[in-house]
């Protein structure tokens, strides 16, 4: 079977998003740090309202709000006063600096035009860290530019040491509640950690007596110094390729040893997590999480006669699909189409490392789709469930068929920032939901009215 | 400790307070955003989007990466009562090669498959930053398939940093100027009005346009909320154009002006007072056909009659709170002061992305001792005013909700998101409703600045 991508020419109803906006999540995870667009005013607010409309959090970025004048001479003059200003207005210990399609084809220096400024205004006093990521718009797609701003955190921070004491979770896009669940695992096993990006509290937090020019948490930028020590570093991801991944770079330059893997959805990935855990602490796991896995497993038991044999179409980012698909195998539901807009080109091959038979079992996998053409696909594949972020939302009201919405956006429901999806614990959640999502369908469907199912 | 939040160098003559002595208002505005500033506004590009939106039966390509047309796919609560093209979302989707090869080729096929596919009876095809840089040539791209496909094609000359929001607007009028004059106005009435500047939000143009039609006057088109290729290609047949969203619609009326001799007036649809205007107005200018103006008084009082009473539930809750405004347009500040002294409530502090140096004197007359007046302002000055001035509900749009609620204040969505009409008599029964269940629920006695823990 081979990979298939889209025939047509136009885009419709993308299913991905611009490399600018996963720089700017990125940096939200980094403590004390301003997202700083280099390009159109445009670009920050469709990005702001986009992630606001998700995370219902005060989101700002910052931009240099090119004007015809920038786009003929350079964005040089803009770019200095526009850092100038945030450090003014946010006093930030980091400006996350990512470019755009705009920035990027009049060919702007970024670094060249960072160095001058810090050569103009050093002396003034401490000047907040630069980290600059390059995330032209026409290439790829979000989770490109979310990587590359986290590598380049890394690459700018990090420096190297005999420490070892501690791991180094490099989760990818994931919600803040399993940020938060990441956390408390690494805690409960007392293994000392920096997770990178950390946006748990600074997209998820409290109510404020005062504004907060940049809201509290997230990543210290000590801690990401401290990521060249390190003793390894884990990666999710199975299409996150060492070449643009922090983990990566730190294996590279510092010899930090790269644990890569899979999104840990299911409970085969998320053991093959905690073996992880277990190997690096040299310590079983805690039994709250092997209770999580015992109520799992008995969750599997309890609901399995409503999953098996279904058929579902998961699209969305490439790592979460190819995870979430892993995990459907595992309790008896087809994932008849993994589709994405994006377009690695690796993941039929990275979910065939987890699902070796899946030519047999009639899963397709489908790259730089839009929804269009997955919305085309339901006909032919007669699924009995959707599952992707909130954007498939047109395609599954014209399709009628019900929609489990996962992963980023969610803008049609309420705490999407709140879903949890990773490990046991949110497995379970994933699982109560696409069980819930077949009775309910069920129910509605018969005229008996059933108040048993 | 408390810090003193300061306005930005560059910016002080954007924020104006009102108080007795300090007559002199020579905001600055019209400008293009401040390097830095976190500015709540958004592109030329965006200025065209929202403008041309809502208008149903076209297809809506942007000729780019794909960002600018992902973050505007169905963005709108803009409503159609036939065909839904524009809630799809079309992108050219240029990637590096066509960056550097140049991305005529891809915008032509792109449009030849999307007009066989959907059929529509026009397309506009937006250019965003990109094309500007790399010089397509999408005028001639547009003229080539006008010609094969016999349907009109307009390109919107919005690349992103060249101008403002309003420069948008601007690209967006001339692209509808393309198809004006270009229908038949046959069966057109005497007494004919083109609705101007309202978008059909949650379906307010279908209210507005009941309203018109109740006091026997025809609306041969309504630009663009529930908008229709060949009702605008005839619209140069009304005899008065009824401009709301002056920002945006202001220089189409006054080019259907110049070019069809037809007259504007300024209206709003939001609030008792402005709405009953914008009825007593259109009539007046009909003056020589007296029922009209009948009808329209006989609307006006039984609008009101069925509303009143409930109003005065809100009324009786809301008198003495404060309201802080920041909406796109300067006018309809205007108009939200009004209605809230309606239900009682003073406004604190008025701004907008996009008002000029009328809109903020006007404003300035318009409000009490101590008002804060902002132009293009930003998250960190708006909360500034929100806390200083103690305000108990903001009006705005999606970017500004979460700033209310962060600080514990209530909110209005004002912007193009709402699901519930708005304009009219029952959209301001509708806003008043919702201003009241926002600022009176009791989940903001948890807030930090009424007590609540941290």
């Amino acid at each position: 079977m081979m990979t298939e991508t889209t025939a047509k020419t136009a885009t419709q109803n993308a299913c991905r998003l611009c490399n600018p906006l996963g720089a700017c999540l990125a940096f939200k995870g980094i403590e004390k740090c301003v997202p700083f667009l280099h390009g159109s005013q445009g670009c920050a607010t469709y990005i702001r309202r986009y992630l606001i409309s998700h995370y219902k959090e005060p989101i700002d970025i910052a931009s240099s709000n090119f004007n015809e004048e920038t786009a003929v001479f350079g964005g040089s003059h803009n770019l200095k006063l526009g850092l100038k200003n945030v450090t003014q207005q946010y006093k930030p210990d980091v400006i996350g600096i990512a470019t755009t399609c705009l920035s990027e084809t009049i060919g702007d220096d970024v670094q060249m035009i960072l160095r001058e400024y810090e050569a103009a205004f050093g002396s003034d006093g401490p000047m907040p860290e630069m980290i600059f990521a390059s995330t032209p718009s026409y290439q790829g797609s979000h989770i490109d530019g979310f990587h590359a701003a986290v590598r380049s955190a890394v690459k700018t921070l990090a420096e190297g040491g005999a420490e070892k004491h501690l791991v180094n979770i490099f989760p990818g896009m994931i919600s803040p509640a399993d940020i938060r669940y990441l956390k408390e695992i690494f805690t409960d096993f007392g293994l000392p950690f920096v997770l990178l990006p950390d946006y748990s509290q600074t997209l998820d937090g409290g109510p404020w007596a005062e504004y907060h020019r940049i809201p509290k948490g997230g990543t210290p930028r000590n801690a990401i110094s401290s990521t060249g020590s390190a003793a390894a570093s884990i990666e999710f991801g199975s299409t996150l390729e060492a070449s643009k991944s922090a983990a990566g770079y730190l294996e590279d330059q510092f010899g930090v040893p790269r644990l890569h893997m899979a999104l840990p959805i299911g409970i085969r990935e998320t053991d093959r997590f905690f073996e992880i855990l277990e190997k690096l602490t040299e310590k079983p796991a805690p039994e709250k999480y092997l209770d999580e896995r015992r109520r799992l497993v008995d969750a599997y038991a309890d609901g399995h006669k409503y999953a098996f044999g279904k058929k579902a179409i998961v699209y969305g980012e490439e790592d979460l699909v190819i995870s979430v698909a892993s995990f459907l195998d595992e309790i008896g539901i087809v994932p008849v189409l993994c589709a994405s807009g994006g377009k690695s080109g690796l993941m039929k091959n990275k979910l065939g490392e987890l699902i070796p038979d899946m030519e047999e079992k009639g899963i397709k996998v489908r790259h730089g789709v839009d929804f269009v053409d997955i919305e085309n696909e339901t006909a032919v594949l007669q699924p009995d469930l959707l599952i992707g972020n909130s954007k498939g939302f047109t395609m599954s009201k014209n399709s009628r068929l019900p929609l489990v919405r996962i992963g980023f956006p969610i803008h049609d429901r309420f705490g999407g920032q709140r879903l949890h999806h990773l490990g046991y614990r949110g497995t379970q959640e994933l699982f109560d939901r696409i069980v819930n999502t077949i009775i309910e369908q069920r129910q509605n469907a018969s005229p008996i009215g059933y108040t048993y199912m | 400790m408390k810090e003193e939040i300061r306005i930005l160098e560059g910016r002080e003559k954007q924020v104006y307070e009102k108080k007795s002595g300090n007559t002199e208002i020579d905001i600055a505005c019209d400008t293009t955003s401040l390097s830095g500033s976190v500015s709540q506004r958004a592109c030329v590009f965006c200025g065209s989007r929202v403008v041309l939106y809502p208008v149903a039966d076209a297809i809506h390509i942007v000729h780019g990466p794909i960002g600018c047309a992902a973050y505007t796919w169905d963005i709108r609560g803009a409503v159609s009562s036939g065909p839904e093209l524009h809630r799809l979302s079309f992108s050219s989707d240029l990637g590096e090669m066509d960056v550097i090869y140049g991305g005529e080729k891809k915008l032509y096929r792109s449009l030849i498959e999307l007009i066989d596919q959907y059929k529509p009876n026009a397309a506009f095809v937006y250019s965003t930053c990109i094309i500007g840089l790399i010089g397509d040539d999408i005028d001639a791209v547009c003229r080539k398939v006008e010609k094969e496909k016999g349907i009109p094609v307009m390109p919107v000359h919005s690349e992103g940093f060249k101008g403002t929001k309003k420069d948008g607007y601007k690209a967006a009028c001339t692209a509808l100027m393309k198809l004006i004059g270009t229908g038949s106005t046959e069966g057109i009435s005497k007494y004919s009005i083109n609705i101007l500047g309202e978008f059909n939000l949650a379906g307010e143009a279908w209210i507005i346009r009941e309203y018109y039609e109740k006091m026997g006057i025809q609306v041969v088109a309504t630009m663009t909320g529930d908008g229709r290729i060949d009702a605008i290609r005839r619209s140069h047949g009304a005899s008065l154009n009824v401009v709301q969203c002056s920002g945006s619609m202001t220089s189409l009326a006054k080019e259907m002006e110049e070019k069809y001799g037809i007259p504007f007036i300024r209206v709003s649809y939001f609030g008792f007072e402005d709405m009953s205007k914008s009825l007593y107005d259109v009539a007046q200018y009909f003056g020589e056909k007296e029922e009209i103006m009948e009808k329209a008084k006989v609307i006006v009082r039984e609008e009101i009659q069925r509303y009143y009473p409930e109003m005065q539930k809100f009324k009786k809750a809301l008198t003495g709170k404060k309201a802080a405004i920041y909406v796109g347009g300067a006018f309809k500040t205007f108009s939200l002061i009004k209605a809230l002294r309606t239900i009682g409530m003073s406004v604190v502090l008025a701004g907008s992305q996009t008002g000029n140096k009328d809109d903020y004197n006007r404003l300035k007359e318009m409000c009490d001792e101590g008002t804060v007046i902002v132009d293009d302002s930003n998250p960190v000055e708006l909360s500034k005013f929100i806390l200083e001035k103690e305000a108990d509900l903001l009006i705005g749009g999606v970017k500004e909700r979460p700033i209310a609620f962060k600080l514990g204040v209530g909110f209005c969505d004002h912007n193009h998101e709402r699901k519930i009409p708005l304009a009219g008599f029952i959209g301001m029964y509708n806003f008043a409703k919702e201003v009241y269940e926002s600022v009176m629920s009791p989940v903001w006695q948890f807030a930090p600045r009424k007590g609540g823990l941290q």
